[in-house]
């Protein structure tokens, strides 16, 4: 079976902070991580690979430096790795990223296909979908368990408060849940393979069959306007009333936050 | 056909087995604004099998017109059958804007439907509106984290589709005398390759206390009193869909288990919404929980270092403060 | 001259450091207070290999170096003192000797299980009347026929009783002083191989240090290590070694001390201000933060001599004695600075206390290092 894995390196968001004097964040010194649901989907790739073999490549859009995640994914057990980057493919939104992963994919053989459900950075969840869609495949998404059952696939897909039990054929792609499992660490001889030996297959604009007019900036159909800093957190306001009206402070707050 | 030529703001009727989602009039209640500032009008989608009967509450809760698909195949909710069935109707009707609720089922369908229309989709929003001056939709949402917001527009692709938030946007006051056109839309589905099964549809048992996933905490501390105030934070919990958690003080006297310790020596935890009932906050205490988005803290001492953390200092007594705002929400989730 | 760790060892330096974080660091507390040894995380050391990093993959090791293990016993260390030795006693000591000294079948049917994770080892040479001074050996080896017959007692024995192979030290010649003295493998289990007293330590507590008693234990002739007569050295160079474990142990407590200070005095707050703004704080933070990193190359030194062949014994004597005092002083400091909070549980800070002063003393005292680099200054 062939199974590839799309993975993307991310700022760890749990470690940035924002300045408290001009409200902008702070991206000095944050560091880079695989993005955790990706990094639950190469174990889910990786654990059927120990159970029925398998052929893990994981694939990465993004600039130069993520060859070091690409390198963690080896160290984890992954057998090939490649890295599509260009300066064309710099602000896709989510359409022209899937289109590019999509046709980039296309060149790969491939039963499987797992990406992360969203990534930490973005938080939108669009790419796998998008790229099933591209592809022409099924996708299934928020992947809570997953098997090979001989020739299908079948995987617990996670809703709200109820899951389906589902059953599908290959070639499908699957968005893999953080909770999924708990990924393996690397072993210290993977990691000194990784770098010493392995080697990551880059491709650039020309080696990615896509058309122009889906990838980048021009690409996409969506524009950030605007960004902006969260409202700062108001100094905090302490009330020594009665009983009822302590009560409808605290309601109303919520309410004002979005809370309730 | 331009871009001008689109019309229409357009929601995705969300429903589960048979019940309409929260979001889905909530979606409603926002469209009815942008249809407002746009000058049109709302039409919302309904899928499913042996739905239509969920028509007239959607008319009730704002929509102009209800558009629907009942077929055997949308039983359960698929991925590609529901968006055939949605592209289907995008494609007839050609409307400027379509929201979906950003659910498990809304991320999984917007994304796959704007690949198939070539359009652009944002995600997760919490913020809709129209430019007053170029009328131009602009979608804001968190992203990095909720630590940045971002807004979004889709210049030259339509409709402008964007998943949003549940809980966020306010629906309307049923109004079961407002009328409105239901039809029904003729679609015959195509079982192509993505098509898949469902073996089983499994309802959720319940989970094991993860008190650092949880995004409402409630927490108390020895102000609590003894073990059985607890009972009163579960309640509060309960309407606020979150869990109980504690400070040091009440592992040690053997009111709650260490799982649900906060601080320096039990968890760090950084939730959405933090209630510290009777906590007088140490510094062990706060170690682990002063990252949390929002803080109230309740407790019956003025100068308890609580208070220099909390976004909402109560002075006050919890026991009699908790029951009635348990109360009050549960009160306004009934409406 | 490039004192910055190249992308490989970085790596395995966050690998350690996230595994610390995230598997040893959640239990090292309860570890510590129970005197338990910790099952799941050495489990879990064996599971990814950490348990043969600087041995080479014909033998089931991981195939890096002795500069990769250093920083897995600092890392791990810098949670809890106790896996550190588990990890360094295990790789240094036992399956060490076993690299350096074993014959192709030797390092098949027992250095391979150690390397690739199946089973701990440990290492027995102190005897009630032989400590600082090896060379008093009581345990007794004679053979017999095709067997060699032992005899003795060892006592404060790391991964004693957990682990199941160990390489021992007996007389063969007691005539003869160092020169009749041989190293030995043992597995657990041997007919006349019995664990005593577990002592009860005041630092590194969850580590077993147990007593190991043979009364007439026999094991085939082929168990010889290295060649008869000649164990004296093989102590000699495997606890060169050693010593380079037991500095990065200490250079991890050390660190891990300095982390904990550095973020509460950014929290506690008297006379309202965190304490970090005192200059008292300050200046203290810089000298603890100069120490560490002076040891710090010193045992980086020693790793990375050891990794080119060179000789090293005088650099892992000096990175010993540095880094063991270093974490002695810091970890010190470390209380001090937290006040009362550092002298409870709370904080950590107290533990560490405990484990750092054990690394003056075990593998070699302080003083044996003073011999060792004396020694070689005058030769």
């Amino acid at each position: 079976m062939k199974i590839i894995v799309c993975i993307k390196q991310v700022p760890d968001t749990t470690e940035v902070k924002l300045d408290p004097k001009t409200g902008t964040l702070i991206r000095e010194g944050v560091p880079s991580i695989m993005n955790p649901d990706d990094k639950a989907g190469l174990e889910a790739a990786l654990r059927i690979k120990d159970e029925h073999g398998a052929h893990v490549s994981v694939i990465s859009m993004g600039p130069f430096q993520a060859r070091e995640m690409l390198r963690e994914a080896l160290a984890m057990g992954a057998d090939a790795a490649y890295l599509i980057t260009d300066r064309a493919f710099a602000a896709s939104d989510t359409w022209a990223t899937s289109s590019i992963l999509a046709a980039a994919i296309s060149k790969l053989d491939y039963d499987l296909i797992i990406t992360g459900r969203q990534a930490i950075d973005g938080d939108t969840a669009q790419v796998g979908p998008e790229t099933a869609e591209h592809l022409g495949i099924p996708n299934i998404s928020y992947a809570e368990e997953v098997h090979v059952d001989g020739d299908t696939l079948v995987v617990k897909r996670q809703f709200e408060d109820y899951s389906h039990l589902v059953r599908a054929k290959f070639p499908v792609l699957i968005t893999a849940l953080g909770e999924l499992n708990k990924p393996r660490y690397m072993t210290p001889g993977a990691i000194f393979d990784a770098w010493r030996e392995a080697e990551i297959v880059e491709w650039n604009r020309p080696d990615v069959p896509v058309d122009d007019s889906n990838i980048g900036y021009r690409g996409s159909p969506t524009r950030v306007a605007k960004s902006f800093p969260k409202t700062m957190k108001a100094p905090g306001m302490k009330i020594e009333e009665g009983v009822e009206e302590s009560v409808e402070f605290i309601f109303d707050k919520l309410k004002e936050k979005y809370l309730l | 056909m331009t871009i001008e030529d689109y019309k229409g703001v357009f929601t995705f009727a969300q429903q589960v087995h048979g019940e309409l989602s929260n979001v889905s009039l909530e979606l409603i209640g926002k469209a009815r604004d942008l249809a407002q500032d746009l000058q049109t009008d709302v039409s919302v989608i309904l899928l499913g099998h042996n739905v239509s009967h969920l028509a007239k509450d959607l008319i009730a809760f704002g929509a102009d017109h209800v558009i629907i698909i009942d077929d055997p195949v949308l039983d359960e909710y698929r991925t590609e059958p529901y968006t055939q069935g949605v592209t289907a109707i995008i494609e007839s009707y050609k409307p400027e804007i379509v929201l979906f609720g950003a659910t498990a089922i809304g991320r999984d369908l917007a994304p796959r439907v704007a690949g198939r229309i070539h359009t652009g989709l944002t995600a997760d929003c919490t913020s809709l509106d129209i430019d007053p001056e170029s009328k131009e939709f602009r979608m804001t949402r968190p992203a990095f984290g909720g630590n940045l917001m971002a807004t979004i527009i889709c210049p030259d692709h339509r409709p402008s589709m964007a998943t949003v938030r549940p809980g966020v946007m306010v629906k309307e006051l049923r109004d079961d005398s407002r009328e409105g056109e239901i039809v029904n839309f003729d679609y015959t589905f195509e079982e192509n390759q993505c098509w898949f099964e469902i073996e089983e549809v499994i309802k959720k048992v319940s989970h094991k206390i993860d008190i650092t996933q949880a995004k409402v905490l409630v927490s108390g501390g020895r102000g609590m009193g003894d073990a059985s105030c607890f009972e009163m934070l579960q309640g509060l919990a309960d309407a606020l869909g979150g869990e109980v958690s504690c400070s040091r003080a009440v592992v040690d006297a053997g009111w709650q288990p260490k799982e649900r310790q906060v601080g320096q020596t039990g968890k760090t935890v950084r939730p959405q919404l933090y209630i510290a009932c009777g906590i007088s906050g140490a510094i062990q205490h706060l170690a682990g929980m002063e990252e949390s988005d929002y803080i109230v803290a309740i407790n019956k001492d003025p100068d308890a270092p609580i208070f220099n953390v909390a976004d909402v200092g109560i002075v006050g007594d919890l026991h009699r403060i908790v029951p009635m705002l348990t109360e009050k929400i549960l009160a306004s989730r009934q409406e | 001259m490039d004192f910055s760790l190249t992308n490989e060892y970085a790596m395995a330096q966050k690998l350690f450091r996230d595994f610390a974080q995230n598997e040893v660091a959640p239990i090292a507390e309860e570890v510590d207070e129970n005197h338990r040894f910790p099952t799941e995380t050495v489990a879990l050391m064996q599971k990814y290999g950490f348990m043969g990093i600087p041995f080479s993959k014909e033998w089931g090791g991981q195939g890096c170096d002795y500069l990769t293990y250093a920083l897995a016993v600092e890392e791990i260390s810098k949670v809890c003192g106790t896996t550190g030795v588990i990890l360094s006693a295990h790789t240094s000591l036992c399956a060490g000797a076993i690299n350096a000294y074993g014959t192709p079948e030797q390092k098949d049917k027992f250095l391979r299980p150690l390397a690739d994770g199946r089973k701990i080892g440990a290492f027995g040479l102190t005897e009630p009347e032989a400590g600082t001074d090896a060379a008093g050996q009581q345990t007794k080896a004679v053979l017999d026929g095709d067997e060699w017959v032992i005899n003795g007692n060892k006592i404060f024995i790391t991964n004693g009783g957990e682990a199941e192979i160990y390489v021992i030290f007996a007389m063969t010649d007691k005539a003869a002083g160092t020169r009749g003295i041989s190293a030995f493998i043992v597995e657990k289990g041997t007919p006349g191989f019995e664990f005593g007293i577990n002592e009860k330590k005041m630092g590194i507590r969850g580590s077993a240090t147990r007593e190991l008693i043979f009364r007439d234990c026999r094991i085939p002739k082929d168990q010889l290590l290295g060649k008869e007569g000649k164990g004296f050295g093989v102590a000699m160079s495997t606890l060169d070694d050693g010593r380079i474990g037991i500095a990065a142990q200490a250079l991890g407590i050390a660190g891990g001390a300095l982390e904990k200070t550095v973020a509460y005095v950014k929290e506690r707050k008297q006379f309202g201000r965190p304490i970090s703004a005192f200059q008292n704080t300050q200046f203290k933070l810089a000298e603890m933060k100069t120490e560490l990193e002076a040891a710090r190359w010193l045992v980086y030194l020693a790793a990375s001599k050891y990794d080119k062949g060179e000789k090293h014994s005088v650099e892992a004597a000096m990175a010993k004695l540095k880094a063991s005092r270093v974490a002695s002083w810091i970890t010190n400091q470390a209380v001090q600075l937290h006040g009362g909070y550092g002298y409870i549980q709370d904080y950590g800070v107290e533990r560490m206390m405990r484990d750092a002063k054990i690394t003056e003393i075990y593998e070699g005292t302080s003083e044996v290092m003073l011999m060792v680099v004396s020694a070689a200054l005058l030769k």
